[in-house]
């Protein structure tokens, strides 16, 4: 009997290698169970062959299977290339599941923003899974998948990661490839991997990970090393003032976190407090210039000439205008907007412009930190799930959800979420950070931490 | 009031570069495949799709760079252009804008009088737009019915080359255009043929008063597929804009649609509508950093330039026969020719007159065997000369079967011929003979046409004139 709740993708492969179960009915395991949680917009049929069955989020492009974003204007498109991150997971002889639902475009922090309904929280499903990789997330934590992949522009990997009590990296931008995944904003965009625990997420992030011909921002990458040490003797862990003191941060979320950090130093960590004042302050904002602005550009594509939804109208603009009325949300449409406005001529410099010259203040501010630290540790999100429509009608508020997350984003480093405890019987997700590819260090943290801190990934209800 | 007016004219000239590939993906570059065939998703704009440069592309951009004199930028960008179009797949296009390649150059014109120093703002990559083709009954946009885009175009390589407004003349204008073209042909980069739209051309157009350094309203002129028609656009436009200015008008800054053979270049659109481009830089690019060793390798495969030569030949030649070898890519051959012992202005005009008609491309050529020729011009007749330079590409070409097909002018041959013709027309041979000189061609004529061509025109003339005047 496979308990798909429970089984770590290395645990199925020691499995399958032994031959006590087969490929497909490791898939069925999987794919025979109901999806409640809506984490699926598209589940595939067992491909065949003996690899580990893999979710991925509906942003990345897979040859012949559905690929949506989440949005109504690809509902009809069928990709006819594999994304580079597929393509690996392929040639890993990694078996698709399906496609998991996303906010539409990524854009958004609880998968309400999918025009196809939100997904829901396995450890409560009146509870938002987070976003935008709450479909992703979901169907770890709730045994639709032993893994998946999600995509990481300010947070839509670590934060629903934190929301469902998995682990999940976003990478060092320019490390795994983003040829064939749908661009939300392509200087922050990055594919990473969520997972039951930190030695399948290095895994899965060793399968995905160095340099892509088709991605010129890619580069060649450290090898990885699955974690084995047990302690964290040696390692400098900084925490930064603002980013565990900040307002909104819940007391069950600071509790847990402090706890986490405590048994840090008791693994042997020297801890020190730092200091990221100007990163904290000005992310959320320099993020919501630049990856609008980008984004702007990114969807003027989806345009009904080529692929797609296509409204009807009287001449080439009426016929773009129609189906970007229909095809689009209220988030992307909010976006484009503002991204728009920030590149105008005449407001270019005082926006986007500015923006980028915080984007270098914030990676300097970072690089600092790093001169004295291996990593530095927050919250991932000031909060834990919350409720299905609660911020739904307040974007300012869900943009803040963010607020931990972006400023690593925008610095452009790695961040990996682990569950660190619970809070109101819903999981707490700890942040680490760390300088540019050093993924590594993070992986060799979280597993210390995680063995110490001996979560449950399952959520209560199911167990 | 007869002010003296002064125009200023700068060009944006567009070069199709005939890379193997196209400028961001690896989908054939060329002519020749049915309507997209040539296509993949990064230039049809696929989701998830990413540009990768092409590195060929950016070589043969840095070596026009340095062919034009510019500064080879250590550290070049690459901006998005956004706009929506049915020819703009991604709505931007991938372009250069504060950051180009290449800046600050310069091409030194040669003129009657002197070289004449055009400056280089810019030249940069780009990516060529889709073709769209209205589909109607007139052939015309207007009452089009539906519109077809090609893609197999969109994504190909482009260089813009944008001059300082440093010309003053339509002249010059022309002489700048004919001689880029030249050094693009020469360096390799483009085939750069003006009907096939691989090189287009913008000008820009503005008069101020003769001596005053303000620069006025200027027009931009398009659709001008031929060197001479970019001179006639451009006179036109200057004397349109002197005309408004003298009636106490303001010139409005708009864009020209040339037609040729019509008096008027419409408007196609003026500068209110203008788009906002929201140029940013290009997050899916790596800024690119050519290496100092690569931008000196590019710049030792650079020979002697057009422009240089035109300067040396016309120390030779006059200036206007060295302008036209140079241009029409005719110079190696008459250095060839020289060398092979023809005579110097002897050879430019063959060669720019009957050479050219021949339509032989002159690389092809055996020069050797072309300077006896030349050398012989006069004593061939003019049929088999024009037939021997046809053939002169060929392989195995030789002189020598048409120099044995000398003109017949021995007078003991030709006198019977010539009193039989005068004979046949005793009328006109009165005519001459009263004052009537004009009637000489057509004795000569007839001469001409009993010997088949083979007679020598001179002697022929000579004796005609002879026989006529009865001595």
């Amino acid at each position: 009997m496979i308990d798909a709740l429970r089984l770590t993708a290395e645990e199925a492969k020691k499995l399958l290698d032994a031959r006590e179960i087969s490929g497909a009915e490791l898939f069925a395991a999987y794919a025979e169970r109901d999806d409640d949680l809506h984490a699926f917009l598209y589940r595939c049929d067992d491909p065949g062959g003996d690899g580990i069955p893999i979710a991925l989020k509906d942003v990345i492009g897979t040859k012949g299977v559905p690929t949506t974003a989440g949005s109504k204007i690809l509902e009809s498109y069928l990709p006819v290339y594999d994304a580079t991150v597929a393509a690996n997971c392929k040639r890993h002889g990694l078996r698709l599941l399906g496609k998991t639902n996303t906010d539409e475009f990524a854009m958004g922090s609880s998968t309400e923003n999918s025009a196809f309904g939100p997904s829901r929280n396995p450890w409560d499903p009146a509870r938002v899974p987070g976003g935008s990789g709450g479909g992703s997330a979901a169907a770890v934590s709730g045994g639709l998948a032993p893994w998946a992949l999600g995509s990481d522009t300010g947070g839509s990997i670590k934060q629903p990661s934190a929301l469902c009590g998995n682990v999940g990296l976003r990478p060092t931008y320019g490390t795994v490839s983003r040829f064939g995944v749908v661009a939300f904003a392509s200087s922050l965009d990055q594919v990473g991997p969520v997972a039951k625990n930190v030695r399948d997420c290095a895994y899965l992030y060793s399968i995905i990970a160095g340099r892509d011909a088709n991605d010129t921002t890619t580069v060649e990458v450290p090898e990885v090393e699955l974690p084995t040490a047990q302690d964290l003797k040696g390692m400098r862990i900084g925490v930064p003032t603002e980013m565990n003191e900040a307002d909104g941060i819940e007391p069950g979320v600071s509790a847990a976190v402090r706890k986490a950090i405590e048994l840090a130093e008791s693994l042997g960590a020297e801890v020190g407090e730092c200091s990221l004042p100007r990163s904290v302050d000005y992310g959320v904002a320099c993020y919501y210039l630049v990856a609008p602005a980008e984004a702007s550009s990114n969807l003027a594509r989806y345009d009904g000439a080529r692929y797609g939804l296509r409204s009807d109208g009287d001449d080439f603009r009426e016929m773009v205008m129609a189906t970007r009325h229909d095809g689009l949300g209220d988030e992307p449409k909010r976006r484009i907007m503002i991204g728009t406005y920030a590149l105008s001529s005449g407001y270019y410099d005082a926006y986007y412009g500015k923006a980028q010259r915080v984007r270098t203040m914030i990676r300097r501010e970072h690089a600092e930190v790093f001169e004295k630290f291996d990593l530095i540790v927050s919250p991932t999100s000031p909060t834990v799930a919350f409720a299905i429509g609660e911020k739904a009608g307040n974007p300012l508020a869900m943009y803040l959800n963010d607020l931990l997350t972006i400023p690593s984003c925008m610095a452009g480093l790695p961040g990996l979420n682990i569950p660190c405890g619970l809070s109101e019987g819903l999981p707490v997700g700890l942040q680490l950070i760390g300088p540019q590819f050093a993924e590594n260090t993070l992986f060799r943290a979280g597993h210390a931490l995680e063995q110490a801190l001996g979560f449950d990934v399952v959520p209560e209800r199911l167990r | 009031m007869s002010e003296t007016w002064e125009p200023v004219i700068g060009l944006e000239i567009h070069v199709q570069l005939k890379t193997e590939t196209k400028m961001f993906c690896r989908c054939r570059n060329g002519f020749g495949g049915g309507p997209n065939t040539q296509t993949c998703p990064v230039c049809l704009a696929f989701p998830g799709a990413l540009p990768v440069p092409n590195r060929r592309a950016i070589e043969e951009a840095i070596k026009l760079g340095l062919a034009l004199d510019c500064t080879i930028a250590a550290r070049a960008v690459f901006h998005r252009k956004n706009y929506f179009y049915p020819d703009n797949p991604k709505a931007y296009q991938i372009s250069q804008y504060d950051e180009p390649l290449c800046s600050n150059g310069r091409l030194a014109v040669p003129t009657a009088d002197g070289d004449v120093t055009i400056g280089i703002t810019r030249a940069h990559l780009e990516e060529d737009a889709a073709k769209n083709v209205h589909v109607a009954a007139s052939g015309r946009l207007h009452g089009a019915t539906a519109t077809l885009v090609d893609f197999n175009r969109c994504g190909t390589p482009l260089i813009e080359i944008v001059t300082e407004p440093d010309i003053h003349d339509a002249d010059t204008a022309k002489r700048f255009l004919q001689l880029l073209r030249q050094t693009v042909v020469e360096l390799d980069l483009s085939d750069a043929e003006l009907e096939k739209g691989s090189m287009r051309f913008d000008v820009n157009v503005s008069v101020r008063p003769a001596g005053s350094g303000e620069l006025r309203t200027r027009t931009e002129l398009k659709n001008m597929n031929s060197f001479n028609f970019a001179a006639k656009g451009i006179e036109r436009e200057i004397a349109r804009q002197i005309g408004i200015y003298e009636a106490g008008g303001e010139v409005q800054q708009e864009t020209l649609h040339f037609v040729p053979g019509e008096e008027d270049s419409p408007p196609i659109r003026s500068k209110e509508e203008a788009q906002d481009y929201r140029y940013f830089p290009e997050p899916d690019l790596v800024p690119v950093h050519p290496p100092a060793a690569l931008v000196e390798r590019l710049r030792a495969e650079i020979g002697e330039l057009p422009g240089a030569r035109i300067g040396r030949i016309a120390d030779t030649l006059s200036f206007y026969d060295a302008d036209v070898l140079v241009t029409g890519g005719l110079d190696r051959l008459w250095s060839a020719l020289v060398g092979a012992g023809a005579d110097a202005k002897e050879a430019a005009n063959v060669l720019s007159n009957q050479f050219v008609a021949a339509g032989v491309d002159p690389g092809t050529v055996n020069a050797a065997e072309l300077a006896k020729l030349v050398a012989a011009r006069a004593e061939i007749p003019r049929a088999a000369f024009d037939e021997a330079l046809s053939k002169a590409g060929d392989a195995g070409f030789a002189a020598g079967p048409y120099l044995e097909q000398k003109l017949v002018a021995d007078a003991g041959e030709l006198d019977p011929v010539i009193e039989r013709v005068i004979a046949a027309s005793p009328g006109q041979a009165e005519q001459f003979r009263s004052g009537k000189e004009g009637l000489l061609g057509f004795f000569v004529g007839q001469v001409m046409k009993e010997t088949g061509g083979k007679a020598d025109p001179r002697i022929v003339n000579e004796r005609v004139r002879a026989k006529l005047s009865g001595t």
